[in-house]
């Protein structure tokens, strides 16, 4: 298959050590996914507690970094109940459906490796050159925005398939607000793809190799909608409508127990952890960073990749402990009134430019004519939403008025 | 190999496709779509066209079942239907005789076709490195192929504006609704003396 083509294991023949490194490969991230989601976990619980001034999980081990460990333990010896209304084909397929995507999207994600000085990212592993990630197929990046879609049926069917009315509503709203910010992320990496020219993950990386990332190479913008997006794709607050406890007992999930529970929570800490490694990949240069120690060389992509991912973890934990969760027309306003024109204005811009550069127009020219176009568009666009505004509120008076009326 | 894979993802989209038609429950047949549009974005691999498959996946299994999905649930038609009532007389034979039309025109088309399965020249050649799928697509539709783009982009927005349009409540004039109301307040209470 050409599909993993790219990597130069797979360019000679495959024989059985190119198997086994392959299998190491695929081994290694999966352990380390799962060692990670087991501190994060941790990590989130008492940075929280921190910003809540409480002491968080303390007894299991160390400053209680075995409480996740402890936690599943009980999770696997609970009861494991089925709903009695439930579909149970659908009802035991949902969390492999959330967990799986969770798993394969992490494989495209260039942990390591040295790209500067014209270096390709390898690594020799018991003598094969090797790229520090599972897969680098041609369509990379592409493969995450299709496994993300998937996982959308996971939160969809656990609801459904529940037969009780709050993991239905949990899950409507889940998938409605998953589908609405796709786009928005779709269209931000969109942009991230024309600076790159390739779709490739470890094509986008080596293209940021010297202190070029594609945060300053596309005008900031595409990162925080990327962020923005990314967070309201990952369900997390403030953007967690999803499971607002207080509104819908505990969301999609709300009749699961045991095992099955705690691999939607595994499924939700892994995309988290994934988000991160995704937008450090596209936006911050991946592993790039400077070598300080030339004889332990290959450590420093790693740890700089380690670094950039855990700035992204403490956002977003950060974001949990101090905004508040968005009202429902709030979250779909956000998504199709503002982060979807704005990506997709910046987008057209990046592209102006692009095409400014090919032609040799004058760059001093095309952006400021691009900014006036697309102010111009923004204010069509704002004057539009008023006027539907307006007009849905007046009839919103008649509605009022004619019920008025009736009684 | 190739066969292998081949033999493997029909399976998997012809059982797919059984299951769509077969399966009593709305979101079980939608479940059984993504199944035969996973084959096929397979098939699409095994094609090397790589770009294609990702699309397959993300526009088709990511966007149109999952919104099948939301408004079956949403709709509350997610129980199994009843098979037996034929809402319109007669329309199951004729739905017998027009798919088999259909497959005898496609059969006809596929064996009696010029140079290949479709006959166009594109569709039966390569398109080059599976690594550059997505440039050697892009440029071919936005050069030689850029007028049918254009309408298949004007053709969905007018799609979305015929949804908009056929969305919104048609609102009436202030003045009218209220006589009206009155009208309707007037009979109402005629009515109801009518009923004492």
């Amino acid at each position: 298959m050409m599909i993993i083509a790219s990597d130069p294991l797979l360019s000679s023949d495959i024989g059985f050590s190119v198997v086994a490194v392959m299998l190491l490969k695929v081994v290694l991230a999966f352990a380390l996914l799962m060692i990670s989601v087991l501190l994060v976990i941790w990590f989130e619980r008492k940075v929280v507690a921190d910003m809540h001034n409480r002491v968080g999980p303390s007894l299991a081990g160390p400053w209680g970094i075995l409480q996740t460990l402890a936690d599943g333990i009980k999770l696997f010896f609970k009861e494991d109940l089925l709903p009695a209304r439930a579909d149970r084909v659908v009802f035991r397929l949902a969390p492999y459906l959330s967990l799986v995507p969770a798993f394969l999207s992490f494989a495209i994600v260039p942990i390591g490796g040295d790209f500067t000085n014209g270096g390709d990212g390898t690594v020799s592993i018991f003598g094969h050159r090797t790229l520090l990630q599972v897969a680098d197929p041609p369509v990379g990046i592409l493969l995450f925005l299709a496994l993300s879609s998937i996982a959308v049926y996971g939160v969809m069917l656990a609801g459904w398939s529940s037969g009780s009315k709050y993991p239905l509503l949990g899950s409507v709203r889940a998938s409605a607000q998953m589908i609405s910010y796709e786009a928005a992320l779709g269209l931000s990496m969109a942009t991230v793809f024309l600076s790159s020219g390739t779709l490739s993950t470890s094509g986008i990386v080596s293209g940021q190799a010297t202190w070029n990332w594609n945060l300053v190479a596309t005008g900031v913008i595409p990162f925080v909608i990327f962020v923005i997006a990314g967070t309201a794709e990952l369900n997390r607050p403030p953007f967690d409508l999803v499971e607002a406890e207080q509104e819908l007992v505990g969301g999609f999930h709300t009749e699961y127990s045991s095992i099955r529970f705690a691999l939607f929570f595994l499924a939700e800490f892994m995309n988290m952890i994934t988000m991160s490694a995704i937008a450090v990949t596209l936006f911050l240069g991946g592993p790039n960073g400077p070598i300080l120690i030339k004889q332990i060389s290959w450590v420093w992509p790693i740890l700089w990749f380690f670094l950039k991912v855990m700035a992204f973890l403490f956002t977003f934990v950060w974001l949990r402990a101090t905004l508040p969760r968005l009202r429902y027309d709030q979250l779909m306003d956000l998504g199709w009134k503002l982060l979807i024109p704005a990506s997709l204005g910046w987008f057209l811009l990046i592209a102006a430019l692009n095409i400014g550069e090919d032609r040799g127009w004058s760059t001093f020219l095309v952006v400021p004519i691009g900014l006036v176009i697309l102010s111009l568009a923004a204010l069509l666009l704002s004057g539009a939403i008023k006027k539907a505004k307006d007009s849905n509120l007046h009839a919103a008076d008649l509605s009022e008025i004619s019920e008025g009326m009736d009684q | 190999m190739e066969t292998v894979v081949f033999l493997i993802s029909a399976a998997v989209i012809l059982s797919g496709a059984l299951g769509v038609i077969f399966s009593k429950n709305p979101v079980h047949s939608a479940l059984f779509m993504v199944q035969t549009l996973f084959g096929v974005a397979v098939l699409f691999i095994l094609l090397e066209a790589t770009f294609l498959a990702a699309i397959q996946v993300i526009v088709y299994a990511g966007a149109i079942v999952i919104l099948f999905v939301f408004v079956i649930t949403l709709l509350g038609v997610d129980r199994a239907e009843d098979l037996q009532v034929e809402p319109i007389s007669g329309q199951r034979p004729l739905a017998v005789v027009l798919g088999a039309s259909i497959f005898g025109i496609i059969l006809t088309v596929l064996i009696a076709g010029v140079g290949g399965p479709t006959g166009v020249r594109e569709a039966n050649t390569s398109i080059g490195d599976a690594n550059d799928n997505t440039r050697i697509l892009g440029e071919a539709l936005f050069s030689t192929k850029v007028f049918s783009v254009e309408l298949t982009a004007l053709l969905l927005t007018v799609a979305v504006v015929g949804a908009v349009v056929l969305s919104t409540r048609p609102t009436k004039p202030l003045i009218s609704t209220l006589e009206e109301h009155q009208n309707d307040a007037v009979e109402d209470e005629l009515e109801e003396k009518g009923g004492e």
